[in-house]
């Protein structure tokens, strides 16, 4: 704990605060803190780099934008949003987290998240495990196969790949498979009892997204692009989440 | 999910389909009788489960509707008295410390130091199994157990549902524990 005070420049032009409340919905009520600690108390990053998100919030107030925009904390904050659902003022810290994340040079942000973006953007499957079309098809057919020939009752499960005009367009993690393909099994059994019409498609497959992580817009909305291309081409009613 | 909702929102993309997630449909064909699940395997085995509620889900997506459409599900899969819940729960449940890009970013340890909160969350319901419908939960919760030595078991929901409709193939069973491995073979 520090005993001297904190003298702050009397000009704070600009301030990082300001900046990331012209770009939210009613800036974030990034000014309406009443300081509780409510945030705080129900943080699983609270004292992680000795920094919680009221403190981020009172630092990002002061305009001491060094002290947040140069902490990894801005990292281990999940931006799982608890703290702006438990706040009476509906605070939006987690948009000045990822605003403090976008602050970062791109080449500086975490290698692995700014790894699984650029590999999910090399390919319009959108895997950040980098599968191809090739690569999806085979696994998703071989699979699919071994269970019609080995399981019985599922000799006629179907897993289809660009069905047109499908009901549902499922999505899947890239990790069932380039890593435990068995594990997309049982969710096609599901589909099958339930009866119901869906499909896989070649492109925009993938369920999850680490541009937005990385807090890269441009590759984030390519992302998105990309996946609801992928849906309405086929016709789909429904994109469904796995999870 | 969390990313494709709010960037259509944030990049103004024009979409014409729904966004749902399967957990929705899970209970919704187990209340239509579509997906006939019993939870009878575990009447005498009696293995006890909670369940973590996605962050991106639940709090960030469809609220407390869906989390009591997956106590739903798990309760008609595992039997109801065999369910025991974390507190806090549903959309106040604290996030794992898997998302956010947090399990590629390279802080492990700060991720494990985040995540203590989520261990102590899910020790405290003394549940042999923890089951996991979201993927940075699955290998968060996982990683969790194994590094502070948790002894239990993280599962996808899709394994327990096909135990309960007596299908769930051999090759399919990673995740459970010796005592479920053979239950329906």
């Amino acid at each position: 704990m520090t005993t001297e005070p904190i003298v702050l420049a009397k000009k704070r032009p600009g301030i990082f605060k300001d900046k990331v409340m012209e770009v939210l919905p009613e800036g974030g009520n990034l000014n309406s803190c009443l300081t509780c600690g409510a945030c705080a108390s129900g943080c699983p990053a609270s004292g992680l780099e000795g920094m919680d998100p009221r403190k981020f919030l009172r630092l990002a107030s002061l305009g001491m934008d060094e002290q947040i925009l140069g902490s990894n904390w801005v990292w281990l904050c999940s931006m799982c949003q608890r703290c702006n659902w438990v706040c009476p003022m509906k605070i939006d810290i987690p948009q000045l987290v990822y605003h403090a994340r976008r602050t970062w040079p791109r080449d500086k942000r975490p290698k692995g998240i700014r790894g699984s973006c650029d590999m999910a953007l090399k390919h319009d499957t959108c895997s950040a495990m980098g599968a191809s079309e090739e690569d999806w098809r085979f696994v998703v057919e071989d699979m699919a196969d071994e269970v019609r020939q080995s399981q019985p009752g599922f000799e006629e499960i179907q897993v289809p790949i660009d069905k047109k005009g499908a009901m549902f367009f499922l999505n899947q993690n890239s990790r069932e498979p380039v890593t435990e393909p068995d594990e997309m099994v049982p969710l096609w059994k599901i589909l099958h009892a339930a009866g119901a019409d869906w499909t896989y498609g070649s492109k925009g497959w993938a369920a999850e997204n680490y541009c937005m992580f990385l807090a890269d817009d441009p590759a984030w909305e390519q992302i998105v692009r990309t996946k609801v291309k992928a849906v309405e081409d086929l016709g789909c009613k429904v994109w469904l989440n796995t999870e | 999910m969390f990313a494709v909702r709010s960037g259509l929102q944030k990049f103004k993309i024009p979409y014409h389909f729904e966004i749902k997630s399967i957990i929705q449909y899970y209970a919704q064909w187990i209340r239509e009788g579509k997906l006939k699940v019993s939870a009878d395997w575990n009447k005498d085995i009696k293995a006890k489960f909670t369940v973590q509620d996605p962050c991106q889900l639940v709090r960030k997506s469809f609220g407390d509707p869906v989390a009591e459409d997956l106590r739903f599900v798990v309760k008609a899969v595992v039997g109801e008295e065999n369910f025991v819940d974390m507190t806090p729960n549903r959309s106040n449940n604290y996030c794992c410390g898997g998302g956010g890009g947090y399990l590629q970013s390279g802080f492990a340890e700060a991720r494990r130091a985040y995540g203590k909160l989520k261990f102590d969350q899910i020790k405290a319901t003394r549940a042999a199994y923890c089951i996991t419908p979201c993927h940075n939960c699955h290998a968060q919760i996982h990683d969790l157990s194994d590094h502070f030595a948790g002894g239990y078991h993280t599962v996808h929901l899709w394994t327990l549902i096909c135990l309960a409709m007596g299908v769930l193939g051999e090759n399919e069973r990673t995740y459970l524990g010796p005592e479920l491995a053979a239950v329906g073979l």
